[in-house]
């Protein structure tokens, strides 16, 4: 398989011989994080549209046709409109937290997205801990929606950023168990490791029962995490109009936008890893030529395709569900998801220290 | 009837009667009326006030209720009258009726009347600053005195009302709405899920609702107002303007209630016609319903799979009535043209369609764990309590009320066609949702019912013979119809005028939606935001039927 890695130290050595080491690493630093930004971008387009057409093909309508063919255009006329549209300044709210808040939620959301690795030696850095980092850098978007609902000083947005606190931290638990049962059978918390465990066979087919309730359970709460829906609470357009970010306007409540649908690929992400081999092919045993030609797809294709393989369930969900109710959202996570994820825990335990795992 | 007169006679011994209309008529002085209401509702079984109709008689001034017996059916209807212009006072009968409470509202916005002992004394559409009265005859429509208003309403939390002591001394007792220190939020009048423009009030503990006050009028366009100034056919199109959603039904009801007055005999083709496009009128509603009340929820998709189906049924109305929406098709004697050639055969196919989609539409919604959760047991409406609020059409069927009036009082030709009234007993989200995807059943099976007549059908004859110039004996009728959401009535007085160009004396439209918007604080109270919109989204009101 490719190690992108060459790539990279390629232009370390490349750099490091015409110019001393600190300038070197301040233009690789700046070099990857326009890398991510522009990535950033294009992936919130590309998943806005994405997220339209299945919807338009669920709810069967034809989605956008008019702008470009194929309404291929149509996000860059959003994107357009969400720049020039102007930022509405609000009397009686708390100015600094008001700004601050969309920040917050997008700035978590660039960072951990920074963290995924897209292909073998294709991350920023390679964390012995970045499960963890992951988990723990995820959960400050929380407090952009709990400030944006605060400080706006509405009625609505107040309820809505409750709801948030109270949604993201519980399902954070069941997020956070079920990874930590993948990190159990993997033993290591750095994602290269993660994904390089999985070489002969991805862990929902290889950590027997634990690892497909893990992955449920992942699932289950990582849609709650991204607050869509069924689990849309926060927003809860038809009881909150728009909840916490209803005085939010212009690229502010763009910011909020884009976070939503990069947590969206971000999580998808993250299951594709954890569970579904990261940009390991497909492979059969025994069907060599059939595992040979699945070698021949580059591993970053892999990745994606089965983020958006990912995306395509939890869009699926969002707009098959009714949405729950806040009551059942919390009796949801603190009666079911969380003892059962614990259970499993224990469970994947016993069968990794057995070794009865494949 | 003679056993009703002397029963209340013996109650109120200066009541008088008349059954020379189609109801009995009993006059009851205001002194006795309190009594006399609630021995009528707990003795005599009169415990559903079908409508209660405001009327200025110029010398005169004072309520009709018409009152139905829920076991047998029966309708009578009392007349309380005040001679007092400048300060007319009714005593109030809501502690009796509780749908009285809204509809004294009503009447105490428009004709000035103040109900004693009512428990909330406010303007029901009106702002409250709005000068005069404005169905009394005697009101100044001059556009300087009610100028277009560019401040917000002030003082909308207080109320009043007038308590009557034990010795008959009248108090004036000021409330306010909520108090300093509630949580109030505003659901509407811009929210995505009224519905429309209405508004709530709703007081919260935390995300418990504990009393919502609802501010209605922001779509009121005085029809009934404005039907006074027109002749008899114009009146038509705003019946459709109402429910947009049972315009055939609401207009069928109206051109009834004058072909009676006018003792029309419309042409079998003719009512066959109506009551089809009344049947596809229903299953049209409660197809938007249903996705309303998905939509609502958060299923979105669910929304288009009803309208999707319901695009069929405007192509049919397309095709015969030349509009998808206010089709002004029903007219006085009968409809304005006969159908499209194809209309039987698009009916047909359409029963087809929408009953292979039913089986769809519960496989994706009805059984889901998430829809099942957030409706069963949610806004119970107990039996009494629907007949108390006056509830009917689905909402009433689903906490076990009979109160179908294509059974209760057939008109057109319901009574040759077979259909079942679907009742269930629970009452709450679920029942009143499954009542309306039964319904769409009954729908199809009458209309399928009705094709086969229509083949058999010989005459061609879709209109009776109407006088041009439509004019009216003087007296009273009162018209219902089993309308998409509930019992549509009529009630239409006319003076006898004998000047060509006669108009209605007084035109009231009793909608259903009005008497279930009275029961969203009784099924609210307790419940969560998200049941809020639950409940009212089950209910299924329309605004513009509430506002009229």
């Amino acid at each position: 398989m490719f190690d992108f890695s060459v790539v990279t130290k390629w232009i370390d050595n490349l750099f490091n011989r015409v110019m001393p080491e600190w300038l070197s690493v301040t233009i690789e630093c700046v070099l990857v994080a326009a890398a991510l930004l522009v990535a950033y971008l294009v992936l919130a387009m590309v998943y806005i549209m994405y997220e339209r057409w299945v919807c338009a093909w669920i709810q069967c309508r034809r989605g956008p046709l008019r702008v470009g063919p194929w309404g291929s255009l149509q996000i860059f006329a959003d994107v357009l409109k969400m720049l020039i549209k102007e930022i509405v300044r609000l009397w009686n709210t708390d100015k600094f937290l008001f700004w601050l808040a969309p920040f917050f939620v997008v700035v978590a959301s660039v960072i951990t997205f920074a963290c995924l690795p897209w292909g073998k030696g294709m991350q920023v850095i390679d964390f012995n801990i970045g499960v963890f980092f992951i988990t723990a850098i995820s959960s400050l978007g929380v407090l952009g929606i709990l400030l944006a609902g605060w400080s706006s000083n509405s009625k609505y947005t107040l309820i809505g950023a409750m709801r948030s606190g109270a949604q993201m931290v519980s399902y954070e638990l069941s997020v956070g168990i079920s990874i930590l049962t993948i990190v159990c059978l993997a033993g290591t918390m750095s994602i290269t490791g993660i994904v390089e465990a999985q070489e002969n066979g991805w862990f929902i087919f290889t950590g027997h029962i634990p690892a497909i309730i893990a992955f449920v359970i992942y699932m289950i709460a990582a849609n709650a995490e991204t607050n869509r829906g069924p689990f849309d609470l926060p927003e809860a357009e038809h009881e909150l109009t728009a909840g916490y970010h209803s005085e939010y306007s212009g690229l502010h409540f763009g910011y909020f936008y884009l976070a939503e649908y990069l947590n969206l690929f971000i999580v998808s992400g993250i299951a594709s890893l954890l569970f579904l081999g990261g940009w390991m092919p497909l492979h059969i045993s025994g069907w060599d030529s059939f595992n040979a030609v699945m070698d021949f797809i580059p591993p970053t294709l892999w990745f994606l395709g089965k983020a958006l393989f990912m995306s395509f369930v939890f869009i699926w969900a969002r707009w098959s569900f009714p949405r729950v109710r806040i009551d059942q959202l919390l009796a949801l996570e603190w009666r079911y998801l969380m003892p059962i994820g614990l259970f499993n825990l224990v469970l994947m335990a016993v069968i990794v220290s057995f070794g009865w795992h494949f | 009837m003679a056993n009703i007169q002397e029963q209340i006679s013996k109650i109120c011994r200066s009541a008088q009667f008349d059954e020379s209309g189609e109801f009995l008529l009993v006059t009851v002085p205001d002194e006795n009326w309190h009594a006399t209401a609630r021995a009528l509702k707990e003795d005599l079984g009169f415990d559903y006030l079908t409508a209660l109709v405001g009327v200025d008689w110029k010398d005169s001034m004072g309520c009709v209720y018409y009152l139905t017996n829920s076991q047998t059916q029966e309708i009578i209807h009392v007349k309380v009258t005040t001679a007092n212009r400048e300060k007319p006072l009714l005593h109030s009968v809501s502690d009796v009726w509780a749908v009285a409470n809204y509809q004294e509202r009503e009447v105490y916005d428009f004709f000035g009347i103040t109900f004693i002992n009512h428990p909330d004394m406010r303007r029901f559409f009106l702002r409250n600053d709005w000068v005069g009265y404005p169905l009394r005859k005697d009101y100044d429509a001059d556009p300087n005195l009610n100028p277009v208003p560019h401040d917000d309403e002030q003082n909308e939390d207080e109320t009043f009302s007038l308590v009557e002591s034990e010795n008959g001394e009248l108090k004036r007792v000021d409330k306010k709405v909520f108090a300093d220190d509630e949580y109030v939020i505003n659901v509407g009048p811009q929210h995505p899920s009224t519905h429309g423009v209405m508004r709530y009030r709703a007081s919260l503990e935390g995300e418990v609702v504990k009393k919502v006050d609802v501010v209605s009028g922001y779509i009121h366009r005085g029809i009934e107002k404005l039907c006074e100034g027109l002749m008899y056919p114009q009146t038509l199109l705003y019946t459709e303007r109402m429910d947009y959603m049972s315009a055939f039904m609401n207009r069928h009801a109206l051109c009834l209630c004058i072909e009676k007055a006018l003792g029309i005999e419309v042409p079998h083709r003719a009512e066959l016609i109506r009551m089809m496009m009344d049947e596809l009128m229903r299953i049209s509603s409660h197809l938007l319903s249903y996705g309303c009340l998905t939509m609502d929820q958060g299923a979105t998709t669910a929304f288009f799979y009803g309208f999707r189906e319901r695009e069929l049924i405007y192509d049919i109305f397309d095709r015969t009535c030349g509009a998808r929406m206010s089709m002004s098709y029903d007219t006085i004697g009968g409809v304005v043209a006969d159908v499209h050639p194809d209309f039987v055969k698009d009916v047909r196919n359409l029963c087809d369609v929408v009953e292979d989609k039913l089986k769809e539409y519960h496989k994706l919604f009805t059984g889901n764990v998430i829809a099942v959760n957030r409706m069963k047991g949610v806004g119970l409406l107990s039996k009494e309590d629907a007949i108390n609020y006056a509830v009917t059409g689905p909402t009433g069927r689903a906490s076990g009320v009979h109160c179908d009036v294509r059974k209760t009082h057939p008109y057109s030709l319901y009574d040759e066609v077979e259909f079942d009234e679907i009742i269930l007993n629970g009452g709450d989200s679920m029942d009143r949702y499954m009542v309306r995807m039964k319904e769409i059943e009954q729908s199809i099976k009458i209309l399928r019912q009705c094709c086969d007549m229509m083949d058999k059908e010989e005459g061609n004859e879709y209109c009776a013979t109407v006088p041009k110039m439509i004019k009216l004996p003087a007296g009273h009728w009162y018209q219902q119809v089993e309308a998409s959401r509930g019992a549509f009535g009529v009630y239409l007085e006319s003076d006898g005028d004998p000047k060509p160009f006669q108009k209605p004396y007084r035109m009231h439209f009793q909608s259903p939606c009005f008497n279930l918007v009275g029961i969203v604080d009784l099924t609210c109270k307790d419940n969560l935001i998200a049941d809020l919109i639950t409940i009212t989204a089950s209910i299924d009101y329309v605004i513009p039927d509430i506002d009229r």
